[in-house]
């Protein structure tokens, strides 16, 4: 009697818990075609009845509330963005590469331990703490150090979201380094290669995939980012021509400026738009990326 | 900061969702229950607002005023959507938003309820002392042609030896953003762009008193003395002012405006209250104590329809 009515009960529940897994692998889908219907929705109207598209992408006078002329440009927003982010990765990737290959590879188990523990710490430390670090301790350190007026510049937030990806880049970099089978690491030291040879020969080329996913996310980190950089780049519709320019992102202006504009009006609309174009522009990453790490494998 | 204002948008949100239900639940008839006066809106006067619930907190326990900053803009938005009962706004409503608060039947009852002098504020070693309205214009007007301090006619070699003059602003949507651009530039003309835009009065000056070259505006209530208020004349050959009551009240000073709230409707006894309170001697003193104009006693004409 017992023992058919509890296999029933665990088919039962086999069911439940597949069903309910199932449903969480959905939901991923369903939430981002959600968040992306709803961005689409609101920006829809003015996309394509009244916005100049050339203009949008092309021109550098972004004046949302100008009285007699309203101007919707955002080349320079966008030239913010990818300056910040280009120069961020060019600090974030050889430290966070190289860290995580010290500490994979280099040091030993109590200061792994240490290392891992103070770079989640890093990890832990809010945005809008970085954005008042930047604000006030850099801002000040890069007027001194490189005599220029205002440090609230390119390179003042670069170095903020450096610091911001860098976690990021070491942890899925050392998870990526440490899936390398130890076999390997045998092998070669068998065969008389140096510590370094091992690293540079052996490691980087059998994690390769893993240490890209590290760099993208990080990319991912940067590109996406508001506070940090809306407070340490000082906001200004700019295109830059030095790291001691100041300048605005794309997400730093929808930050600043969605609460206060009137709902549905072509400035609120705007907004919407640079956020479709803020996804086309992951979107294109990501796909990228797949794209290249699928080309790695092939080879 | 932002943070802050948006957890506390967050706040009044929900007192206002638990707040709508009791009334509907149990009728205004209630003495023992609190009545709640929901305010948000502009940044600059988010701590005179603050300070005014506080105070009258006391004088009538049974009353709670919910304060929330936001910006002029997002005190509008509000009223538009019927989420507030009194809107701080640092600029006049525009009329397109009085039409559409009244299309939605929230017809807006405009308070002067005190008066801001917007300082124009340098580094504490910059040499400059006054300022024309006209010099202004051109350093942050579109197309104007002031970008080096010796324009000025001064020498600023104290840690701006390149002499470049680094405007400072504010986001476009704040009511300080719009106030100032009409002083300087009429209706018509448009800021320079690539001016440093923060996001707070607080900001401004905080960053003017660390960087040698600024220059920059905002509330005289928010001066340190990291940073230096300079006189503002309305032309060359007038004479120059500093911001405070006497020169604000008396228009010497070029560049002050009222501060308003907006009902939303006719204010509720208990809300009529509250602004009638605002506007007697004890609120008027709070606004003098947190650095704005108080109003004399013959301007503090109580309500008045919006475009009449």
């Amino acid at each position: 009697m017992a023992k058919p009515s509890r296999r029933q009960f665990e088919s039962g529940l086999e069911f439940v818990i597949e069903s309910l897994i199932k449903l969480s692998g959905f939901s991923a889908i369903f939430f981002v075609f959600g968040i992306f219907f709803f961005v689409f929705r609101e920006g829809a109207g003015f996309l394509f009845d009244g916005l100049n598209l050339k203009e949008f992408l092309t021109s550098t006078e972004w004046y949302p509330t100008s009285v007699s002329h309203k101007r919707y440009g955002v080349f320079a927003l966008i030239a913010g963005t990818g300056s910040i982010t280009v120069t961020a990765m060019l600090i974030a990737v050889p430290f966070g590469l190289g860290a995580a290959i010290f500490i994979s590879e280099f040091c030993g188990p109590k200061m792994k331990e240490t290392f891992k523990i103070v770079i989640e710490l890093l990890a832990a430390i809010p945005s809008v703490v970085w954005g008042f670090v930047g604000l006030t301790v850099m801002n000040q350190l890069i007027i001194a150090l490189f005599d220029v007026p205002i440090g609230l510049t390119v390179l003042n937030g670069s170095i903020i979201l450096a610091l911001m990806s860098v976690p990021i880049i070491v942890s899925i970099g050392e998870d990526a380094l440490k899936a390398v089978p130890d076999s390997y690491r045998e092998a070669a030291v068998a065969l008389g290669a140096t510590r370094w040879q091992i690293v540079y020969r052996v490691l980087l080329p059998a994690a390769k995939n893993g240490l890209l996913a590290a760099v993208l996310l990080g990319i991912g980190r940067a590109i996406g980012e508001t506070m940090a950089v809306l407070m340490a780049t000082g906001h200004a519709v700019k295109i830059p021509t030095s790291l001691f320019d100041s300048v605005r992102t794309l997400t730093a202006t929808i930050a600043a400026e969605l609460g206060e504009a009137p709902v549905n009006s072509d400035h609120y609309q705007v907004l919407f738009i640079i956020g479709i174009l803020l996804f086309t522009i992951t979107f294109v990453v990501n796909l990228l990326s797949d794209l290249i790490v699928k080309g790695i494998r092939e080879k | 900061m932002h943070h802050n204002s948006k957890l506390m948008v967050l706040c009044t949100l929900v007192l206002a969702i638990s707040g709508c239900g009791k009334k509907s639940d149990s009728g205004e008839t209630a003495q023992s229950e609190k009545h709640i006066i929901q305010n948000s809106g502009s940044d600059t006067m988010v701590n005179l607002a603050q300070a005014w619930a506080e105070e009258y907190a006391k004088i009538d326990p049974t009353v709670s005023v919910e304060v929330s900053g936001g910006g002029s803009g997002t005190g509008i938005a509000a009223l538009i959507n019927g989420t507030v009962d009194i809107a701080n706004c640092s600029r006049a409503i525009e009329p397109e938003e009085a039409e559409t608060a009244r299309q939605n039947g929230h017809d807006p009852q405009e308070y002067v309820v005190g008066y801001d002098a917007l300082a124009v504020y340098v580094h504490k070693d910059n040499p400059l002392n006054e300022i024309t309205i006209e010099q202004l214009a051109e350093i942050y007007g579109e197309g104007g042609s002031i970008t080096k301090w010796s324009q000025l006619g001064i020498q600023h070699t104290a840690g701006c030896s390149n002499d470049e003059i680094i405007r400072v602003s504010r986001q476009s949507n704040s009511g300080t953003y719009h106030y100032f651009r009409e002083a300087l530039l009429g209706k018509t003309r448009d800021f320079k762009l690539g001016s440093r835009d923060l996001h707070g009065s607080k900001d401004v000056v905080e960053l003017i008193s660390k960087t040698p070259c600024a220059i920059g505006y905002s509330g005289m209530g928010y001066a340190i003395p990291e940073a230096k208020t300079i006189k503002v004349s309305k032309k060359a050959g007038e004479p120059f002012y500093a911001p405070s009551i006497e020169t604000t009240l008396s228009g010497a000073y070029p560049i002050a405006r009222p501060l308003y709230m907006y009902s939303s409707g006719k204010p509720t006894e208990h809300t009529q209250k509250y602004l009638d309170w605002i506007l007697s001697d004890v609120g008027q003193k709070i606004v003098e104590h947190s650095g704005y104009v108080p109003l004399p006693a013959d301007k503090r004409i109580t309500q008045k329809e919006v475009g009449e």
